[in-house]
């Protein structure tokens, strides 16, 4: 009786939800408007949507965008995953403050600096050493990789701390060797929550305005930059559509990933031994 | 001890010379100068209070800590600087470490593959073992799909498979209801002598040690307070520590009144009465402590006439456990003796609360402890 | 493969990347916040300059008294901290008692409700800061609903202003706030209730003594979580905001972008940066507290 939902918390949690979900409801049934404007109901329509698969503009910044987050979000996993081991099994080493300061930084840095201050760096090596090139994909990419980094370096540690390292020492026993023991015991088992990083890398850095804005060249411009530039002038019903079509792939991936991967964990949570009545030894 | 290990007993198999283990550089020892030797296909067990060490010690043998001083030697060979992974050592965990995304079959045959051995040659032996554990039929299933007590198995399985000089076990049955842990107690004896594999067993459960391991270490704070057979553990305590982690125990403390052969009497103040025990003579008024194990005592009501190592008292308690009781028993000092009897009848325990009754007990049935 | 080798193998590759691309940036921004504007690629001076005779050091602190100078800058670092603050307040209000009620919600619904929270987080920030465009323009669909129903008479002015930019960060951060409550909502053991309601605790008491106090570390990440980037949130100003809600990120992008004057928003940066060096050390300490 005590700990169960009052109504109190029921109504707040529907308020809450329909605040969360209501800009966005309005935008996908504005998608389907056959007017232009959005004060008017003018009758159910798809054009909008065929005006977007027409986009030009649209259609190679989101290439764009998907090639710069994918690279990103690999990138971002590698490093990542190695901050993240290194954080939670390493506990005493030179510059362990700096390094954690460092991998965490990222997560509450407002935008603006980090963006500004990763395109100052590329203007001073180009000057020092003449790479990079001018800004690019490249540049934007590498921005990335250092923002994803920091969140899958989070993940990371999260599962690890959570994991059982007596499967680790079993395997050593058993005759691994440790670099064995990550790849075949540890790896697979920590799998969902890479899978997960990487999809958080992903998403942040196709999402991604700032930092994007201040490292993009002439030549990689990315579908939050589009968006963004059309936006300014005001409501666009194509851009209604984009984010409809946005939210239905992203809805379908997270109910995909959900299913592939919360089954076999469910499923191995309980293939832990149960808790022995023993006290410690 | 089978003879062949009897024989090999002079040459110890497993054997720690005066090795420490400090918690913190520096700082008080986890393990303080330990030595001991295990015997090749012996049944040994390490048995203490939680804290006491033998964690500890079971992980410096695995491999897992490295000793801050002494050494370990397995067949000979010091194990100082050599990992867990290529030690001729194997380990049953107490969580029992099972791979998740394995099967049985998997699991068992890890570590052979860590050998390089081929598929091949592991196969049969894998099914020779897991018939050896009864597992056969289950070598498809993943963990999650076995009871605690197959998965417990399994974990015994995947230790032997190897054959290693030495498996240890870290408190094997402690996860395990008591029927099953019962059951498993014989199987573990019976494997063991089978396969004639030697055996570390760690525990704070007396009764496990007691009934599986042919020869005990008793630990207490890093230190080892007693090493022997169980009876001799039991029957024979080292000191009052030992006495009473196992099975329960009446103390007393008192001086010698009087020597008589093979006989001594001593006065303990606190029961009000001379116990007669066996012992050396000793000195008059000298100090002793007595230990008197609940078994040994019998009663009888009402109360005979007085004798030797006879005492009165009230029963202020009793406690019915099926297959015997235990009384606790309050003498005319108000000091409490506490005293075990097996119902050996279907009719209500002979005795009742409050009734008087007489104890009696023999002399050899005390053990007498120098203070 | 030693122990010793091994760790430095796995801390090389991270170390050096996190040390080039995110610590030496800052402290360029430094350097180039103490430069001259110049005409030219780059515009600003360089730092060193080898003139005959040797290195001169060029420096000054001409950007930063600029600042100091220009009560336009004060006010939008106050008006960044303003919005700031109040959305975290307001994120909190509306986040606990949701994070709460996910809780408390029966364990088979628990997946689905945070599953919810997330899901607008994966969609398009931008879009969804836009959305409300659409919602709040004079002709908007809110207005419009309110006119139709005949609550006004005239549109309400929803947007381009503080309200709006109030709205917008709320709305965007809002998960940010619900996450970490739940995290340390969900720890506390319901026996703890319990027991209060036992020794004669009334509900709302037992929330004050014992629930609140408990979440603190909950509260407290989610509402630096919240605070510190919407310091320097520039999206939301620039798309919802109007001429009185100038905040310090809108004005580092303008400074760079429009001015092109490279030295000023180095120092609005440096500023911006001191400015949150105290929160973002709470945060830190928070994050290793949680993942230690």
């Amino acid at each position: 009786m005590i700990n169960r939902l009052s109504p109190f918390l029921a109504v707040m949690l529907a308020v809450g939800y329909v605040f969360l979900y209501g800009p966005i409801a309005s935008l996908i049934l504005y998608s389907f408007n056959a007017s232009r404007l959005v004060t008017v109901w003018a009758g159910f329509s798809t054009h909008w949507y065929v005006e977007l698969a027409h986009n030009e503009a649209i259609r190679r910044a989101a290439l764009v965008s998907i090639e710069i987050a994918v690279s990103a979000a690999s990138g971002a996993l590698v490093l990542g995953t190695l901050a993240g081991f290194a954080l939670q099994r390493y506990r005493r080493f030179r510059g362990r403050a700096l390094f954690g300061t460092l991998v965490t930084a990222p997560l509450v840095m407002p935008e603006v600096i980090t963006g500004l201050s990763l395109l100052l760096l590329f203007v001073a090596l180009e000057q020092a050493l003449g790479w990079p090139a001018g800004r690019s994909m490249l540049t934007i990419i590498i921005a990335h990789v250092t923002l994803g980094t920091a969140y899958v370096a989070v993940v990371v540690e999260a599962r690890l701390a959570a994991f059982d390292r007596s499967l680790e020492e079993a395997a050593l026993d058993l005759g691994a060797r440790p670099m064995k023991v990550f790849f075949v015991i540890t790896l697979p088992l920590i799998a969902p929550a890479l899978l997960a990083g990487w999809l958080l890398a992903f998403t942040l850095s196709l999402d991604d305005l700032v930092i994007a804005s201040f490292t993009s060249g002439p030549s990689s411009t990315t579908l939050p930059m589009v968006i963004f530039s059309s936006v300014r002038l005001g409501v666009s019903p194509q851009i209604n559509a984009l984010a409809t079509l946005f939210l239905a792939t992203v809805t379908v991936t997270v109910l995909i990933a959900g299913r592939l991967i919360g089954g076999p964990a469910r499923r191995r949570e309980k293939a832990r031994a149960p808790a022995p009545a023993a006290q410690e030894s | 001890m089978s003879p062949r290990a009897a024989a090999s007993a002079i040459q110890p198999y497993v054997r720690l010379e005066h090795v420490v283990k400090r918690y913190a550089p520096g700082g008080p020892a986890a393990v303080d100068d330990v030595s001991l030797d295990i015997a090749r296909g012996e049944f040994f067990a390490l048995l203490g209070p939680s804290g006491c060490g033998k964690t500890t010690l079971l992980r410096l043998v695995a491999g897992f800590e490295r000793p801050d001083e002494g050494r370990i030697l397995l067949d000979g060979a010091d194990m100082a600087g050599v990992p867990p992974y290529t030690r001729p050592v194997n380990m049953m965990f107490q969580s029992y470490a099972l791979f998740p995304h394995m099967t049985v079959a998997q699991n068992v045959a890890f570590g052979l593959r860590q050998d390089g051995l081929r598929r091949r040659e592991i196969a049969p032996r894998v099914a020779a073992m897991l018939d050896l554990v009864k597992l056969g039929r289950l070598a498809g299933r993943k963990p999650h799909q076995l009871s605690g007590g197959e998965r417990q198995r399994v974990a015994l399985a995947r230790a032997l498979v190897k054959e290693p000089k030495l498996v240890l076990l870290d408190e094997p049955l402690a996860a395990l209801d008591r029927k099953l842990r019962e059951e498993t107690r014989f199987e573990l004896v019976r494997i063991q002598r089978r396969i004639g594999i030697t055996f570390l067993l760690v525990t704070h459960d007396q009764e496990e040690a007691m009934s599986m391991a042919s020869r005990i270490a008793v630990m207490s704070q890093g230190k080892i307070v007693q090493l022997g057979t169980p009876p001799e553990i039991y029957e024979t305590p080292a000191n009052r520590f030992v006495a009473d982690f196992i099975g329960t125990v009446n103390f007393f403390t008192g001086h010698v009144a009087g020597t008589d052969g093979p006989l001594l009497h001593v006065f303990c103040p606190d029961a009000g009465a001379v116990f007669t025990v066996e012992h050396e003579p000793l000195a008059a008024g000298a100090d002793v402590a007595i230990a008197l194990r609940p078994e040994k005592i019998a009663l009888e009501a009402p109360p005979a006439e007085a004798g030797r190592n006879r005492l009165v008292g009230r029963i202020a308690a009793i406690a019915y456990r099926g297959e015997a009781s235990s009384y606790e028993i309050e003498l005319a000092t108000g000091r409490t003796l506490r005293a075990t009897l097996p119902n050996t009848r279907r009719r209500a325990p002979p005795f009742a609360v409050g009734q008087s009754v007489g104890l009696t007990f023999e002399p050899g049935a005390c053990v007498v402890f120098r203070p | 493969m030693s122990d010793a080798f091994r760790r430095r193998a796995v801390l090389v590759l991270p170390f050096a990347w996190l040390a080039l691309f995110f610590l030496v940036p800052f402290l360029i921004v430094l350097k180039i916040s103490l430069a001259e504007t110049a005409i030219g690629v780059p515009p600003y001076t360089p730092l060193l300059d080898r003139g005959d005779g040797g290195w001169s050091l060029h420096t000054t602190l001409a950007n930063y008294q600029f600042l100091f100078s220009d009560s336009l800058y004060l006010r939008a670092y106050l008006n960044a901290i303003k919005f700031a603050g109040v959305s975290t307040l307001v994120c909190l209000l509306l986040g606990y008692p949701m994070a709460y009620g996910i809780v408390r919600a029966p364990r088979a619904w628990r997946g689905l409700l945070l599953l919810l929270v997330i899901l607008p987080f994966w969609t398009s920030f931008l879009i969804r800061v836009y959305a409300w465009i659409g919602l709040l323009k004079g002709n908007g669909v809110i207005n419009n609903l309110l006119l139709a129903t005949g609550l006004i008479h005239e549109p309400l002015a929803l947007l381009n202003n503080a309200f709006a930019v109030y709205l917008g960060i709320v709305y965007s951060y809002l998960p940010f706030m619900v996450l970490p409550l739940y995290a340390q909502l969900e720890k506390l053991d319901p026996a703890l209730l319990e027991a209060a309601a036992d020794l004669g605790c009334r509900p709302w008491q037992a929330f004050g003594r014992v629930t609140l106090p408990l979440s603190l570390p909950g509260i407290a990440a989610g509402a630096l979580l919240v605070f510190i980037p919407a310091v320097g949130e520039f999206v939301i100003p620039d798309l919802l905001g109007g001429p009185d809600t100038l905040m310090i990120g809108k004005v580092l992008w303008d400074e760079f972008f429009t001015n092109r004057d490279w030295p000023v928003a180095s120092a609005v940066a440096v500023a911006m940066l001191v400015l949150l060096l105290v929160p973002m050390g709470f945060a830190r300490r928070l994050l290793r507290d949680e993942t230690a």
